[in-house]
């Protein structure tokens, strides 16, 4: 057994919980660029990925700092390999359609504003500051994904058909967001963090509303693929996703313009 | 085609004191989601601080063919122009 982890050891796996989050699904959403249905949701999708990109910056750069060996927020992104990564299964599940991909943000999008909600009252202040900022984003966020996911739930037979299936497909993938552990345990007594379990009930209230008034049937599964945020297991799917977004400085390192 | 979302008309408000100007337009199901697409398109250079959505069919216009009767008349009548007068500087823009 490792020994137990120090208080910045604990902080440094937080922030990359919070950095590898942003960035991975940052790097989904933008997988749509050019491609998305209409020209609106193509930019608004293009929007969101590059919030998540910048909100990624600040998180990564303070993970950066705490781990304390000179790297940059960069360094975090593009030059780690998948078992290094932390971030939830959830956001690194394909796209598929475009029902997926908006079901998959709005899941994630209401773990986040409640999350950001919490951490601005992070006993440590440069945590507090970004969840300031990058709340304001992720209200914006979440309005959209809800509404969007109640237009096409409750829309014709068809959209209807596809966000039951994404919602279906997805589901088993919530839990891991609510999931705690020693790193959850040093935040919580930190007060830096809420323990992610005790998110769980504003959660299903929330998400409770707007599926119900997207005429969606929430599974009754409570199973949850987990694996992700500890990095015990990634889904196959990051290892793809990371020789796209990393190969350019794997093949030029330090490459810049 | 028949499945497409119906246009609006974007107008947006620069700052404070100045009159919403038109943009340009978009496609949106509802009122709400226009206010939303004319967000992420015309205000991510931080363009606004107000968006006004019309929905196209709902604006009646001129019709180019009654320019001469419409518009020509007021060619002729300067005296209608405040040019007659000295405005004083600290006025500014009008």
């Amino acid at each position: 057994m490792a020994a137990p982890l120090t208080q910045d050891e604990a902080l440094f796996q937080f922030l990359l919980r919070m950095g590898d989050n942003t960035l991975i699904l940052g790097h989904r959403v933008s997988e749509w660029c050019g491609h998305a249905p209409v020209l609106e949701e193509d930019i608004a999708l293009a929007n969101t990925a590059l919030d998540l990109i910048g909100q990624t910056q600040m998180w990564l750069g303070l993970a950066g700092e705490v781990q304390g060996e000179d790297k940059s927020a960069d360094d975090l992104a593009f030059l780690r390999d998948v078992w290094d990564f932390r971030n939830v299964l959830l956001v690194e599940v394909p796209n598929e359609d475009f029902g997926r991909t908006l079901m998959r943000q709005f899941l994630f999008d209401a773990w986040h504003s409640i999350q950001l909600g919490h951490l601005m009252k992070s006993s440590d202040e440069r945590i507090s500051a970004i969840a300031a900022k990058t709340s304001k984003e992720v209200a914006y966020h979440l309005e959209r994904s809800a509404d969007t996911v109640v237009g096409l739930g409750d829309g014709t037979e068809e959209s209807h058909g596809y966000m039951q299936s994404a919602l279906d497909y997805l589901w088993p993938y919530v839990g891991e967001m609510f999931a705690s552990d020693e790193v959850d345990a040093a935040m919580v007594k930190a007060g830096i963090a809420p323990d992610p379990a005790s998110l769980r009930a504003d959660y299903d209230a929330l998400i409770g509303r707007v599926l119900a008034e997207a005429t969606l049937n929430i599974p009754d599964s409570g199973f949850a693929h987990k694996g992700g945020r500890n990095g015990k297991m990634h889904t196959e799917h990051l290892g793809h996703l990371l020789t796209q977004m990393q190969w350019l400085q794997r093949a030029y390192p330090g490459a810049s313009w | 085609m028949k499945n497409e979302w119906p246009l609006w008309e974007i107008f947006i408000r620069g700052q404070h004191g100045m009159s919403h100007r038109h943009v340009g337009s978009l496609h949106a199901p509802d009122a709400e989601m226009a206010i939303k697409n004319a967000r992420d398109v015309y205000t991510r250079r931080n363009e606004g601080v107000s968006i006004w959505v019309v929905e196209a069919n709902h604006i009646a216009a001129s019709s180019p063919s009654d320019k001469g009767p419409l518009y020509e008349p007021s060619e002729s009548k300067v005296y209608r122009h405040p040019t007659f007068f000295d405005i004083p500087d600290e006025v500014g823009a009008m």
